[in-house]
């Protein structure tokens, strides 16, 4: 137990100094990319910025899926002329309800819906389960497997969009993670006001060009005619404007976007460009109404509505609609970015001014040296030369944490702060059962060797079992956890595990050797 | 100071009848679990964001801040204004506000609070701004208690694995008492109760399981050392040689934890308290709450009713001592007990 072979020594003291050399990227900047330059990252409330939690609202990918099968379904259903009284959209149900007119043509109709139905769902499973009954009512439900992964790619494809958008924004390091099903996670560090970000994250951004009913007037009230909607105006909500269903070209089909100044009237517009696809449907619809107004429309409110001069052939165009510098730079980047696949909102916000992280890390680097000063004092008193002992170890593990969480690239937080002062109060707690066991096993009549022999051997059995508890305790915490209570959990299950290995290993080496050198025939314990 | 101690925290050989005041102990902690209990139920726990969700604002003004002012000029721009408070420092100041229906509303009232500070009390700069919808604060809440549950029962399964049952129970009703007065102090501070607080809670958790292990383990070992010797004076003893381990593991942490409390900063310093609380409640629980359950529970099962003469109590106690010979299994033991002997002899594990 007291004998240490050279080898393990070796491995022993190795571990120590690999631990410090895993400390040293923290002190300096990376000097190449290639370098595996792996550190510990301030949390967010320690160095400032901002966490957002968003939700990708699955019920709008369920009815924009739905009202893309109504059109699948209304056009299947014209080649056989097959009539119907009701077709409807259930989001609730994840269906649609169709209900013929002649029941004696559901065999009819279900044949002409049949290639609606695709293997879009792993392992070839249809994405829609169709049923129908002896009363002519047919259901189109989405099976789950589908929605799952439909809900699946509406995240991943939300955090792709969320990038793009933030990137464009400049922020530095932005973490952008999926969280749970329906969530996604930005951090921002350095941000302590996000309100900018909040508002590009808060739009979906779907644009379309659409014409507008020239014939119908919303201001007489009364529904929409077929095929219309009755759109709001973006800087006048009250005015409203009849525009046509069909989109014409979609905002999918652009390729760039731009904020200038109009060089004739010097407001702010927005010039784009389409890729081959849009720049044909652009100029086809162009060339087929000129003298005709189209509006263009973002997330269902009409931005501008000019009359169409000439055909627009080039694939370029502009839009001009009361903006400023910032709006007009907004809606460009939102337009470059692409369009989310539906609305996000803004769940939990979490954001911490630069000047507060500062007075927090200094708050918490006074504690952290007090509560040092203080362990280490009274491990002298008392515990002398073993208190001692206990102190070396202190300090290794300190920097075998901070090894060992720059290894993981762990995240500092204020509460992983706090936790790296409960493992400084924890981490002396084995030596403390260690020392009292010796001194016991001396007291018993033991010589010095035996008491330590058995000191180390009996106090392992109780150091165990004790750091045991409050290990599981906290991974428990980490795996509920969330945000900087998560970091409290990293540092104190780091801790326990290097507080055991100095405690058990480099204690005993470090006594071993004294006990070596001094061969004492009482131990100061 | 370098090499030889200088002090003890209790001289060697203490021989401090602790289990005399195991009905008191039980007594006092009963009161003090059902006083949190009430306390928890009225007035309640401050639910901190976290749990409540809503909005949080810090906000740091230019020279000490006036409230009348800051006040106002939420009243001016229709903000609710009883959650407006002083947060540490003079010059920092704490805007609550409760669940707005929805996101677009929660940031028109943060919109609003920013422009009334802004036109009224200029120079305020805004530190911290926290919101947590309905739905997250239930999940968080859910998960906080998830955490607490599901540790508690690893804890029990895990003593339970290397002890014997009384042993595991003991523990896991103490701890049980431990949190209540926990939930109950925080309750009376009216220290916010956030998923931080959750943390310190496991933390007090393992903590405290730590100081059981220490007094259990030693009961474990002299059960196996004094074969006849009652249970009573068996936990007695096992308390008082140990009684400097678990004073002096609480003091380490506790002087770790007293700077965070003094220093850390408004927002760590509840935390810090609630440690230190717990480090209180934990030490004196492993004492006069863990033991005594542990010798109503084991009093005829850990050990055969007691010998009518004990071991003396050897001051030198050597290695180990003369192996008495399992006691043929005396007369049924009082009604319920098994008759299976729970104490492991084998000598393998002795020797751990």
């Amino acid at each position: 137990m007291m004998y240490f072979s050279r080898l393990k020594t070796a491995v022993i003291l190795g571990a120590c100094l690999l631990g410090a050399i895993f400390c040293i990227p923290n002190m300096f900047p990376a000097p190449a990319a290639w370098l595996p330059w792996r550190i510990v990252h301030l949390g967010l409330d320690l160095r400032g910025g901002s966490y957002l939690l968003l939700e990708v609202d699955m019920q709008a990918v369920i009815k924009e899926r739905l009202n893309g099968l109504l059109d699948g379904v209304r056009q299947a259903l014209r080649p056989g002329q097959i009539f119907y009284s009701t077709l409807q959209a259930e989001p609730e149900q994840n269906r649609i309800l169709l209900r013929l007119r002649d029941p004696g043509r559901t065999d009819a109709a279900m044949a002409a819906l049949k290639p609606l139905v695709s293997a879009e769902g792993p392992a070839g499973t249809p994405d829609l389960d169709l049923a129908s009954q002896p009363d002519g009512t047919i259901t189109l439900t989405l099976s789950p497997v589908a929605l799952n992964a439909r809900a699946q790619g509406a995240v991943q494809q939300s955090i792709e969009i969320v990038r793009r958008r933030i990137d464009e924004t400049g922020v530095v390091d932005p973490q952008i993670t999926e969280q749970g099903n329906d969530r996604i996670v930005v951090q921002l560090p350095g941000i302590g006001d996000p309100d900018r970000i909040k508002q590009l994250l808060g739009q979906t951004a779907h644009m379309t060009f659409q014409l507008v009913d020239e014939a119908a007037n919303p201001a007489a009230g009364g529904p929409p005619p077929l095929g219309d909607d009755f759109l709001q105006m973006q800087d006048n909500p009250a005015e409203k404007i009849a525009v046509r269903k069909r989109v014409d070209v979609d905002g999918g089909d652009l390729t760039d976007a731009r904020a200038a100044t109009n060089p004739q009237t010097g407001e702010w517009v927005v010039n784009f460009s389409f890729n081959s696809i849009g720049a044909r449907r652009f100029a086809d619809i162009t060339r087929a109404n000129v003298n005709h107004r189209f509006a263009i429309v973002l997330d269902g409110k009409v931005i501008s509505a000019p009359v169409i001069r000439e055909p627009i052939t080039g694939g370029r165009g502009q839009i001009s609609g009361n903006f400023t510098a910032a709006s007009a730079t907004d809606l460009s980047v939102l337009l470059r970015a692409g369009a989310l696949p539906a609305p996000l909102t803004v769940v939990e916000q979490r954001s911490v001014g630069p000047e507060l992280g500062a007075d927090s890390i200094r708050a918490g680097a006074i504690s952290l040296a007090v509560g040092f000063v203080l362990v280490i004092a009274f491990m002298a008193v008392f515990y002398g030369l073993f208190g001692w002992f206990a102190n070396i170890c202190v300090v290794v593990n300190l920097v075998l944490m901070l090894g060992v969480m720059s290894l993981l690239q762990a995240t500092l937080t204020l509460p992983g702060l706090a936790g790296i002062l409960l493992t400084l109060g924890m981490a002396v707690d084995a030596n403390i059962l260690i020392n009292e066991r010796i001194r016991e096993e001396q007291r018993n009549g033991r010589p010095p060797l035996s008491a330590l022999e058995h000191g180390f051997t009996r106090a392992y059995s109780t150091i165990f079992d004790s750091n045991a508890t409050a290990f599981l305790a906290h991974v428990m915490l980490f795996a509920f956890g969330s945000g900087p209570v998560r970091g409290f959990a990293v540092t104190i299950t780091v801790g326990i595990a290097t507080s055991l290995f100095t405690a058990w290993m480099l204690t005993r080496l470090l006594v071993s050797r004294w006990y070596a050198a001094t061969r004492p025939r009482l131990l100061p314990v | 100071m370098f090499i030889r101690p200088r002090l003890r925290i209790v001289p060697d050989g203490t021989r401090i009848q602790f289990m005399r005041g195991r009905f008191m102990g039980l007594i006092v902690s009963a009161i003090l679990s059902t006083a949190s209990v009430v306390l928890f139920f009225y007035p309640g726990l401050n639910l901190g964001i976290d749990f409540s969700g809503g909005i949080v604002l810090e906000a740091r003004t230019q020279g000490p801040a006036d409230f009348t002012q800051i006040r106002d000029a939420l009243a001016g721009a229709g903000v609710p204004q009883q959650g407006v408070q002083r947060f540490g420092d003079p010059s920092e100041v704490l805007i609550r506000l409760g669940n707005q229906p929805s996101a677009q509303a929660t940031q028109q009232m943060m919109d609003r609070v920013r422009a009334a500070l802004d036109q009224k009390v200029p120079g305020t700069r805004i530190m911290r701004t926290d919101t947590v919808g309905a739905s997250v604060s239930h999940e968080l809440f859910r998960n906080g208690l998830l955490a607490l549950g599901i540790s508690l029962v690893m804890i029990l399964v895990y003593i339970w694995f290397r002890f014997e049952w009384q042993f595991a129970v003991g523990a896991v009703v103490t701890l049980i008492l431990d949190v209540t007065k926990a939930i109950g102090f925080l309750a009376l501070t009216r220290i916010e109760f956030d998923l931080v607080m959750v943390a310190a809670i496991l933390t007090i958790l393992g903590y405290s399981t730590n100081d059981k292990v220490v007094v259990y383990d030693r009961v474990r070992e002299n059960l196996r050392k004094y074969k006849t010797m009652p249970l009573r004076e068996l936990i007695d003893l096992s308390i008082n040689e140990t009684l400097n381990r678990t004073l002096g593991t609480s003091m380490t942490v506790f002087i770790a934890s007293l700077p965070l409390a003094l220093f850390g900063g408004e927002s760590i310093s509840g935390f810090a308290w609630v440690m230190l609380f717990g480090i209180v409640v934990g030490t004196s629980s492993s004492i006069f709450i863990a033991a005594p359950i542990l010798l109503f529970l084991g009093e005829h099962r850990l050990r055969r009713e007691a010998a009518p003469a004990p071991v003396a109590i050897a001051k030198e106690a050597g290695p180990a001592p003369p192996p008495t010979p399992p006691a043929k299994p005396t007369p049924a033991p009082p009604a319920g007990a098994k008759a299976k002997s729970a104490v492991r002899t084998s000598p393998g594990r002795a020797s751990r």
